[in-house]
């Protein structure tokens, strides 16, 4: 059997691309670099969008790059069942699209934040996180400064009654987060977006650990699975 | 498809003074000092002209003849790094290029280089401080290079100075908004406070960049006929000096039209930076590069078009010229002028020089990354740098005039009066700490001091993870960046300074600069290379001052010849000073360094128990620009410790080849606060108490601050080869006690716990900025 073919998308200000690619490949899959002006998604079995700053978050965060070309394929594969993980600012576009509830804001202290963080894994029932344990707590990387999740009363009502709820900070949110929320599903499950950084907690030398790899492995087994 | 020329003016041009009118009115008055050249030098460009120089001509020289660009004042001086360079086969690019370039091994190269945005930090302490780093960004580009980390040294007013409340955030919030939206590491850097740096805050940054040898890029123009291309942002009236004098009508009335009185007409003289343009500029260059599009390329950052030009033209080498339409500069303000064009330090800019027959493909790269790519030249064989406004001639200079052959002073160095009284005030006579109690309370203090204290506060709000390669970062004693990921092969880098040192003896304390960083590269396991630095000082004009820069100078080129590591490139920082105050001289020193495998790299923090802690170097009763000496009594007087350059030697080999063997657990140098405070800072950052015996007299052992020391934690079982190795050197090692425990313990003296330890550290920036 072929390795599963993993795309990450890089819009103009895409930072953390190459990490993504990284990360993927030591998953053991193949990472494809897809390219926001291209309406092709290369016959890719999932996606990454990474981390950065795309179109230099005029505007506001994402709010430009969901109407990349390359998101017009995106998003209807999305719908369909397409595993897509959203990482920081993959996230704030995910929810500009639409394809996750809620939106990013301006962390409570108002400074960007890069800390290591520890999260726990809320719900395992996605594409992203089948090879975590429930509740198994992480440390990954936060760093952001639009990293505050919110939404309203009845949405993060609803998050939480279907346990939409993917990880939260362990302890007091660092950046005002509601309900300590630092990553949610959709109600299909995959459809994840993060707001720490897994691909950069895959390796101890370059990282805080290892503890983020499992996103990528968790991908590839429910490829497999599928 | 061709290239299209930039947006007309909208405006009918006004006349412009042009070459012809030039000889033709030779005696027409010119704001030649206003744009800050003295009589001399306005004589001396006609002179070189055989005319008077036009109002373009002028702009040209004003700014190339500058302090900032030409080093007038400081050229005689700094040949010295070459002059006294230890001989080296790393070095692949020198001093005189945008930044040093230095072979590393296994067909790497890195180029490294530090530079000052110190004075636009103060009047916009954001803009000031993120221009800075997307200004030493593009020079490293311009090199070839891949841009992979920056670091920063800052220095400020008193911590508890309500200025320093504006400008510490707003500095810090730029670095760290540039940096971050640029996909850069910050790895590292140091931050001290000190009343000289009040009206004068110190913004130097630091960039890495990696390539192979092959992509090596210069800034010269070859090949008549190859197009000239200016690549990036569109061209605005940012930071230019003396733009009210240029839009006056006495200078040629060819500025504003339409506009107000002499307010409106002002202009912002902070650039304004956005760094998704130059994220965008960088990935394409790279791509343009590696398509081997670019012959020759030079980043626009101070000076602008008219520093792009006349170096690119002059860098070509003799009987290159230059022919450059400066009405097709695409403008954001179209009523900008030639001499403004040329002036103006709008950022996120580039020059190439491109063979025509490539143009279409280099057109088609810059579009993929919607940068903008206008030609605005071509090459010629003239030796000339002629420049035209919609077809008339307003420049026509020789271009080795204004890049290389500018003035060179040599101003007046005298020791300042006050420096004996400064030397002989020593702290000796102060009052020490001697109980247990005292002792543990100075330490709490020092620790929980502004300069000692824990810098999270700051180096949280910048990205150290981005792109996967960082594998040390602050608060460690260098940052380390892997460059293979297969070979682990890395590099190195430390910045350091001390002003206090400086100020007691500029050429010892710039040497201690020296040492430091070249101690904390090697405190990693990475072998020393080479070095850049950013020099700031006060005004050369003032004989003490250059008697300072003079001292810094050459005791940085003595040592660098001494540890055999060459300067590469460096930075000129003056007129540091507001009226008669100048600051602390503050050379900072940069040090690269290569590691051959960076899983081997070694970390400050006792992370186990059980090791031994040894103490390695000499330490004496060395307390003149001491932290403690600041801290307790707010006294500098007496003399920096002594240096001591082959133990500086020895100690770095020591600590090399201990990380190869994996002797050691964790290793710290030695600097402010002395052992006392490398001591917290090892057990705060990997959780590990320790307890120690000290080796003497208890205040001098934990707070002196003799140079060449480090402390190390031995792993178990390795100590008999660890010794032996520090014996081979000739370095003393002193075996002080274990790591282990939740406490600092300093046997018969006092005991802290980790958690008291850490209060103190970690509270003080918080409580002062929030």
């Amino acid at each position: 059997m072929s390795a599963a073919r993993v795309g990450v998308i890089t819009f103009p200000g895409s930072l953390d691309d190459h990490d993504a690619a990284r990360a993927v490949g030591r998953a053991g899959a193949v990472a494809v670099p897809l390219w926001h002006g291209d309406r092709d998604l290369r016959g890719v079995e999932a996606v990454v969008l990474p981390g950065g700053f795309s179109y230099g978050d005029y505007l506001r965060c994402g709010a430009i790059a969901r109407f990349a070309p390359v998101m017009a394929e995106l998003v209807p594969a999305a719908r369909a069942g397409l595993p897509v993980l959203g990482i920081c600012n993959g996230f704030q576009i995910l929810c500009e699209a639409q394809l996750l509830p809620g939106a990013l804001t301006r962390n409570s202290g108002l400074r960007f934040i890069s800390r290591d963080v520890r999260v726990r894994i809320e719900n395992t029932a996605t594409p992203w996180t089948l090879s975590y344990a429930p509740g198994q707590e992480l440390t990954l990387v936060l760093k952001s400064g639009e990293g505050a999740y919110v939404a309203d009363a009845a949405t993060l009502a609803g998050l939480e009654e279907r346990g939409q709820v993917l990880a939260r900070y362990v302890g007091a949110s660092p950046n005002g987060s509601a309900a300590g929320i630092a990553g949610i599903r959709s109600e299909s499950g995959s459809i994840v977006g993060l707001m720490p950084h897994p691909e950069h907690a895959i390796d101890a030398l370059t990282g805080p650990g290892d503890d983020g790899l499992g996103f990528f492995t968790s991908a590839l087994r429910a490829l497999a699975a599928a | 498809m061709t290239a299209a020329p930039g947006t007309p003016s909208p405006q009918t041009p006004s006349p412009q003074d042009t070459v012809a009118q030039a000889a033709g009115t030779p005696d027409r008055p010119q704001p030649y000092s206003e744009l800050g050249l003295t009589t001399e030098e306005y004589v001396r460009i006609a002179g070189m002209l055989g005319r008077r120089p036009t109002d373009a001509e002028l702009a040209i020289y004003s700014v190339m003849w500058s302090e900032h660009c030409s080093y007038k004042s400081s050229r005689v001086h700094l040949r010295q790094f070459a002059e006294k360079a230890p001989r080296t086969a790393a070095l692949l690019a020198g001093i005189g290029q945008n930044a040093g370039v230095v072979d590393i091994g296994q067909g790497y190269a890195v180029t490294f280089k530090l530079e000052s945005h110190n004075h636009p930090s103060y009047v916009e302490p954001f803009q000031g401080a993120a221009t800075g780093v997307g200004g030493i960004v593009r020079d490293i580009l311009a090199m070839g290079a891949r841009p992979v980390a920056v670091m920063d040294a800052l220095r400020f007013g008193p911590a508890d100075a309500p200025d320093t409340r504006r400008v510490l955030p707003g500095v810090v919030g730029g670095i760290s908004f540039y940096g971050n939206c640029l996909g850069l590491p910050n790895i590292g850097g140091e931050l001290a406070f000190d009343p000289c740096y009040a009206g004068n805050p110190l913004v130097n940054a630091l960039c890495l960049g990696v390539m192979r040898h092959e992509d090596l890029k210069l800034a010269a123009a070859t090949g008549s006929g190859n197009a000239v291309v200016l690549v990036g942002a569109k061209t605005g009236p940012d930071g230019i000096g003396g733009a009210s004098v240029l839009a006056s009508a006495s200078f040629g009335g060819g500025g504003r039209a339409g506009g107000g009185g002499p307010e409106t007409a002002k202009r912002p003289n902070v650039q304004v930076g956005d760094p998704f343009k130059e994220k965008l500029l960088i990935e394409c260059c790279l791509e343009l590069y590696a398509a081997g599009l670019v012959l020759g390329i030079q980043d626009l950052g101070a000076a602008g078009v008219a520093c792009a030009t006349t170096e690119l033209a002059a860098g070509g080498g003799a009987g290159v010229g230059m022919r450059v339409r400066l009405d097709a500069v695409p403008l954001r303000d179209a009523s900008l002028g030639p001499a403004e064009i040329l002036m103006s330090e709008s950022q996120e800019r580039m020059m190439a020089v491109v063979e025509p027959a490539g143009l279409e493909r280099f057109m088609s790269i810059c579009a993929k990354w919607d940068v903008e790519a206008t030609v605005i030249g071509e090459v010629t064989a003239t030796g000339r740098l002629e420049m035209s406004w919609h077809g008339d001639v307003v420049v026509d200079i020789p271009p080795r005039t204004a890049a290389d052959e500018g003035p060179l002073y040599h101003r007046p160095a005298t020791r300042p009066p006050g420096q004996q009284e400064l030397q002989d005030d020593d702290p000796s006579r102060l009052a020490r700490a001697d109980t247990g109690d005292e002792l543990r309370k100075t330490l709490l203090a020092v620790l929980g001091s502004a300069d000692a204290a824990d810098k999270t506060w700051v180096t949280e709000q910048y990205d150290r993870y981005v792109r996967g390669e960082t594998v040390l970062a602050m608060p460690q004693d260098a940052g380390l960046i892997r460059v293979d990921e297969h070979t682990s092969l890395g590099v190195a880098l430390a910045v350091d300074g001390n002003g206090r040192y400086c100020l007691l003896d500029p050429y010892a304390g710039t040497q201690l600069a020296l040492a430091e960083a070249y101690r904390n590269v090697a405190a990693t396991g990475a072998r020393p290379l080479a070095v850049t630095n950013c020099l700031n000082f006060g005004s050369p004009e003032d004989p003490g001052v250059m008697w300072q820069f003079t001292e810094a100078v050459r005791g940085l080129a003595d040592a660098c010849l001494a540890l055999g590591v060459p300067v590469t490139g460096g930075n000129v920082s003056f007129y540091n000073q507001t009226t008669d105050a100048a600051i602390h001289p503050t050379p900072i020193v940069g040090v690269l360094g290569v590691h051959d495998d960076v899983s081997k790299r070694l970390a400050i923090g006792f992370d186990r128990p059980d090791c031994g802690v040894v103490l390695l170097g000499r330490g004496e009763a060395e307390f003149g620009g001491s932290l403690w000496a600041r801290v307790a009594h707010r006294h500098i007087g007496g003399r920096p410790p002594a240096v001591d350059l082959d133990a500086e030697r020895d100690l770095a080999a020591v600590l090399v080849a201990a990380a190869e063997r994996g002797l050691l657990a964790a290793a710290h140098d030695l600097s402010d606060g002395g052992l006392a405070i490398a001591l917290a800072e090892c057990c705060l950052a990997g959780g590990q108490g320790c307890a120690v015996r000290l080796p003497g007299d208890p205040f001098t052992s934990l707070f002196g601050e003799s140079a060449a020391r480090a402390v190390v934690a031995v792993v178990p079982g390795a100590e008999a080869e660890f010794a032996a190795l520090c014996s081979s050197h000739g370095t003393p090692a002193a075996e002080l006690g274990v790591t282990g425990g939740s406490t600092l313990e300093v046997v018969d003296c006092f005991t802290i716990p980790l958690d008291e330890l850490a209060a103190a550290h970690r509270g003080t920036l918080p409580a002062l900025f929030g």
